[in-house]
């Protein structure tokens, strides 16, 4: 039987302005003795969220999470969780901070202690036990994180990205460590499921893979991988997997969305003008295909941040990308090329050509006597689509783009988008 | 940083208001009501010696006055902000009565609240004593609780989420989780109070009614007296001692306790200057303290898990939905009277006197924002340069926190020896008590404004060469306005209520007063005049609320919303 199950789990957020948002849709995952799960997506596609579901912390709207067979309610027993941030009590110590958890149970204060030393010592932290959280690096503070939430044998241990916020040799050493505790079946958690947005990460670690949709996060794809451990980063078996899971990623989504007919439907990716150009030279400096995973580890950039980029310059025709290449198009090299004034030129074209959205801006601006609206106007129409944090963002991208493509200009006291005079006297722009 | 700015948050009118009035109005009238018993309370006096030799004594009379109205402020804003930020129906109306309570001036109740406590308690000094204790507590405690409110319903997601994946009770997750993350907020706010809760002991340790005369032994009628006989000598040996007192209690009190609040710093990083305290070092070097805190977390230990034990029981029973409907109707049945009491009473207050309330209210506010404006006038600009020179804000720092521990009401019966003979005296020192009891919550909180000027603004300012005024209205006013602001609040509060203790005097045997509100309603409680006494202290309470309404929150969300960081 699963340690873990989520049947049909869906979890809808209601939002302050009455809309309701599908965070995630339709989970259907289990999670089996001895196996190491990774749940992989892009930001926005609800991963903390289905972790949190399955820890009880939120309740799920539809479906429901078992554990062991029994529906999970309140928080579940059976797990034990380490977060991004190490959530650290800082006015404890790192030894009460391990502590903490069995005091929670009930175990007498000298088992505790025993156990929590042994726990000390088994995760690398000897020596630190009565140190503040706040005297210790973050790798170390992350491995308090991992100590507080062993310490209590879980059988299932919920990781939410937690070499995140570590630097890349930091992260690398207390991966290292925890996967020989796991292999070693030194803990006798029986389960683990990490939440990371690193495909790498993903594929070294777990012994299977589930690529999360977003908008709203769905199922995708399961990976398993079958590669024993230790594996070999560079082994053209690993190689290969990261880079069918990053097709998979970019890649349309199972389910065949409603054509793009409607105005404004697929949202403009969050990237500012100077990123998509700087990605453009870039891309076409290299001259010939590159791998996107390449470019990523080349840039030191995570993945889950470059791929709006890379949506941002697919989506203005800049750059085409096939099957985890990406290659620039005779638009993106002369784009490339270009000084400022003909860049915003090729920009403003491509903008009106494929962002049917600013095409509406410039339209409504033009219609309008004395070319001026307010923009709260355009975030309303927004809003009908988006949520109303996503509808502010989503303006906001729009303006950054249509000001840099000298197509309108925007007034921040008075809040209005209007049309700069010269633009009304060279030309009409949109017909 | 000196002391957290509470945020404010926009109001709406609602039901919940009309709940509050209801609430307010019953409260104002219990406490009207029980000076009723005037008439039968019996007289009880005390002679305050101004020998030197005493001073210890008096001092220590003070102190521990002081001292239990704080531990009874500490766990009443402690419980009141944890039940506000855990129960989501109380929460709105909890907070809104905090806002109105807030600006209720405490020294209108004085007579009220000492009286009443005389009659249950004839004997002795105590219902004076439990009468100053009460007010301190009230003139202190507001603040304190939105500290703890605001602490505890601002918990950072994770630290919740961890305290709720490793299951801790409901008393651990207060003892390991939420009281330690209030701690910083409430010490600095315990330190703003305790400074304000002295103004009132000083008002309250001695005042006359009519014939009556109330005094306890203390610093402050020490203080009173030694003014109303124009005994120089006793004046400087009282101040000596105030200060000496301010101090000790600022180095043994104070800076240990904000040293070792850093410890429940969320952020990681260690900040550049980090507050030290010798003796708080010393203490912790203690074999003895040590050992006594290891017992105190056994003894806590054996609580809470007894406690554990107890809540899964809890859970079984059924609560009483009965009971607590005949409570709350019991309840609403108690302030529905008494409203209707209060109403009655107003209604025999003439129409004439209405019109004199009004003229009073207005000549009050004419002070209060006379007060208000010197203070900003000269607390701007020295605040904003203490503010944006670390050096000189690490020497100034301590020198103005204590001249702001200085309460104004013990200076004030000095004040008026000088001021008396003047024409017009009583309404400048009226002014000037407002204006010493007020400035320093302004100007506290301009310096925490402009010290949360981001270094690289003040850079780009200089490599602009922004200059002179220019500067000011680049930089420095939309940086400082929000705390600007909040500090006035408070400001505007105390000025009001100050204006109670300031426009009517009695000295050197003699009554003097000014045309105002504070007079008005020190006036009606002396001549029991109770309708008065209820309709202009009614008049204050709606005056600084409307004035904090349409006034200054427009101002700081106009603050807020353009020049936030």
């Amino acid at each position: 039987m699963a340690i873990i199950e989520t049947k049909n789990l869906t979890i809808i957020f209601d939002m302050p302005n009455n809309t309701r948002i599908t965070v995630v849709e339709d989970i259907n995952l289990s999670l089996e003795e001895g196996e190491f799960v990774a749940i992989l997506g892009p930001s926005g596609a609800g991963k903390s969220t289905i972790v949190r579901a399955i820890a009880g912390l939120i309740k799920p709207t539809h479906g429901e999470v078992l554990y062991r067979g029994k529906l999970v309610e309140g928080v579940n027993p059976g797990v034990s969780m380490v977060f991004q941030t190490a959530a650290l009590f800082p006015w404890l110590t790192v030894l009460e901070n391990v502590e903490i958890g069995l005091k929670a149970k009930g175990v007498p204060p000298q088992e505790r202690r025993e156990r929590a030393l042994k726990m000390i010592d088994l995760i690398g932290l000897d020596g630190f036990e009565s140190a503040y959280p706040k005297e210790l690096s973050g790798g170390m503070r992350q491995r308090v994180g991992f100590a507080r939430a062993l310490v209590v044998e879980p059988e299932v241990l919920l990781m939410d990205e937690p070499f995140s916020g570590l630097d890349v040799l930091t992260a690398e050493n207390l991966r290292n460590d925890l996967l020989e505790l796991w292999i070693e079946k030194r803990i006798p958690t029986k389960t683990i499921l990490l939440i990371t947005h690193s495909i790498e990460e993903a594929v070294y670690l777990a012994d299977r893979v589930i690529v999360l949709d977003k908008n709203p996060g769905r199922i995708k794809q399961e990976i398993y991988i079958n590669i024993p451990h230790w594996r070999d980063r560079e082994s053209e078996e690993f190689i290969r997997l990261v880079d069918r899971i990053y097709s998979i990623m970019m890649g349309k989504p199972v389910t065949a969305k409603p054509p793009k007919t409607e105005r404004y439907g697929t949202p403009l990716p969050h990237v500012r003008v100077g990123a998509i150009a700087g990605f453009v030279e870039l891309v076409a400096e290299l001259e010939r295909k590159e791998d996107i995973y390449k470019i990523a580890e080349d840039l030191n950039m995570d993945l889950a941040d470059i791929q709006p980029v890379i949506e941002a310059a697919e989506l203005l025709k800049f750059i085409d990308t096939t099957g985890g290449d990406i290659s620039v198009t005779e638009l993106g090299k002369v784009f490339a090329e270009a000084d400022v004034l003909e860049k915003k030129e090729i920009f403003r074209k491509q903008l009106l050509a494929n962002v049917p959205f600013i095409q509406q801006i410039v339209q409504v601006l033009q219609n309008k006597s004395n070319h001026r609206m307010p923009v709260e106007f355009f975030i309303e129409l927004l809003e009908t689509k988006f949520s109303t944090s996503e509808a502010q963002a989503q303006m906001e991208i729009a303006i950054d783009w249509g000001r840099y493509a000298e197509l309108f200009a925007y007034d921040e006291d008075s809040k209005e988008v209007y049309l700069e005079e010269e633009v009304l006297e060279t030309e009409k722009i949109v017909d | 940083m000196i002391y957290r700015v509470i945020p404010l948050r926009r109001v709406k009118i609602s039901i919940i208001d009309i709940g509050i009035i209801f609430f307010l109005f019953a409260f104002i009238y219990g406490i009207v009501s029980t000076a009723k018993e005037w008439g039968e309370v019996p007289t009880y006096t005390l002679n305050i010696s101004l020998s030197p030799r005493n001073l210890p004594i008096y001092a220590w009379y003070s102190i521990l006055r002081q001292f239990l109205a704080y531990i009874i402020s500490l766990i009443f804003s402690v419980s009141y902000g944890y039940i506000a930020s855990h129960n989501k129906t109380l929460e709105p109306f909890m907070i809104a009565l905090l806002d109105v309570l807030q600006s209720v001036p405490v020294l209108s109740f004085m007579p009220g609240v000492i009286l009443g406590l005389i009659a249950l308690f004839p004997y002795g000094r105590i219902g004076v004593e439990l009468g100053s204790i009460i007010l301190i507590f009230t003139g202190q405690v507001w603040n304190m609780a939105f500290s703890v409110y605001g602490s505890m319903s601002s918990l950072p997601r994770d630290l919740r989420e961890a305290a709720e994946i490793f299951n801790l009770t409901s008393f651990q997750r207060f003892l390991y989780v939420e009281f330690p993350y209030s701690i910083i907020g409430l010490v600095w706010n315990s330190m703003m109070s305790v400074a304000g809760g002295w103004f009132f002991l000083m008002a309250c340790e001695m005042f006359t009614l009519g014939e009556r005369d109330f005094r306890l032994p203390g610093l402050g009628s020490y203080l009173q007296l030694a003014a109303i006989n124009g005994d120089i000598r006793a004046i400087l040996f009282g101040l000596g001692t105030m200060i000496a007192i301010i101090i000790l209690i600022d180095q043994l009190v104070w800076r240990p306790l904000i040293a070792w609040a850093q410890k429940f710093k969320v952020e990681l990083t260690t900040g550049n200057i980090v507050p030290t305290s010798a003796v708080l070092t010393v203490l912790q070097r203690s074999t003895i303290l040590t050992r006594i805190t290891q017992w105190i977390d056994e003894f806590i230990e054996r609580i809470t898990s007894r406690f554990s034990k107890r809540e899964s029981i809890e859970k079984k029973i059924n609560p009483f939905p009965v009971l607590k409907i005949i409570l709350i109707g019991l309840l609403l049945i108690i302030m529905g009277y008494a409203s209707v009491r209060l109403i009655f009473l107003i209604s025999r207050v003439p129409l004439f006197m209405w019109g004199e309330i009004i003229i009073s209210d207005l000549l009050t506010l004419l002070r209060v924002t006379i007060a208000v404006v010197l203070s900003i006038a000269w607390t701007l600009p020295l605040g904003v340069y203490i503010g944006m020179n670390p050096r000189i804000s690490l020497v100034m720092q301590p020198i103005v926190q204590i001249l702001a521990s200085i309460p104004a009401t013990a200076v004030f019966p000095i004040i008026l020896m000088w001021l008396i003979n003047l024409k017009g005296g009583l309404s400048i020192a009226s002014i000037l008590l407002m204006l010493l009891g007020t400035q320093w919550y302004i100007l506290f909180n301009v310096i925490a404004g402009a010290m949360s000027i981001p270094s690289d603004l003040k850079e780009a300012a200089e490599v602009f060469q922004l200059k002179g005024l220019e500067r000011w209205r680049r930089l420095i006013i939309p940086a400082v306005l929000p705390y600007l602001v909040t500090g006035a609040i408070t400001a505007t509060g105390g000025a009001w209520n100050a204006s109670i203790v300031s426009e009517y005097v009695h000295f050197r045997g003699s009554t003097l007063m000014v045309r105002g509100l504070g007079a008005l309603i020190s006036n009606s409680a002396d001549r029991g005049d109770l309708s008065v006494l209820a309709a202009s202290t009614i008049m204050m309470i709606v005056t600084v609320t409307l004035i904090n309404r349409f006034f200054w929150r427009r101002l700081y969300w106009l603050a807020e919303e353009h020049y936030s960081l």
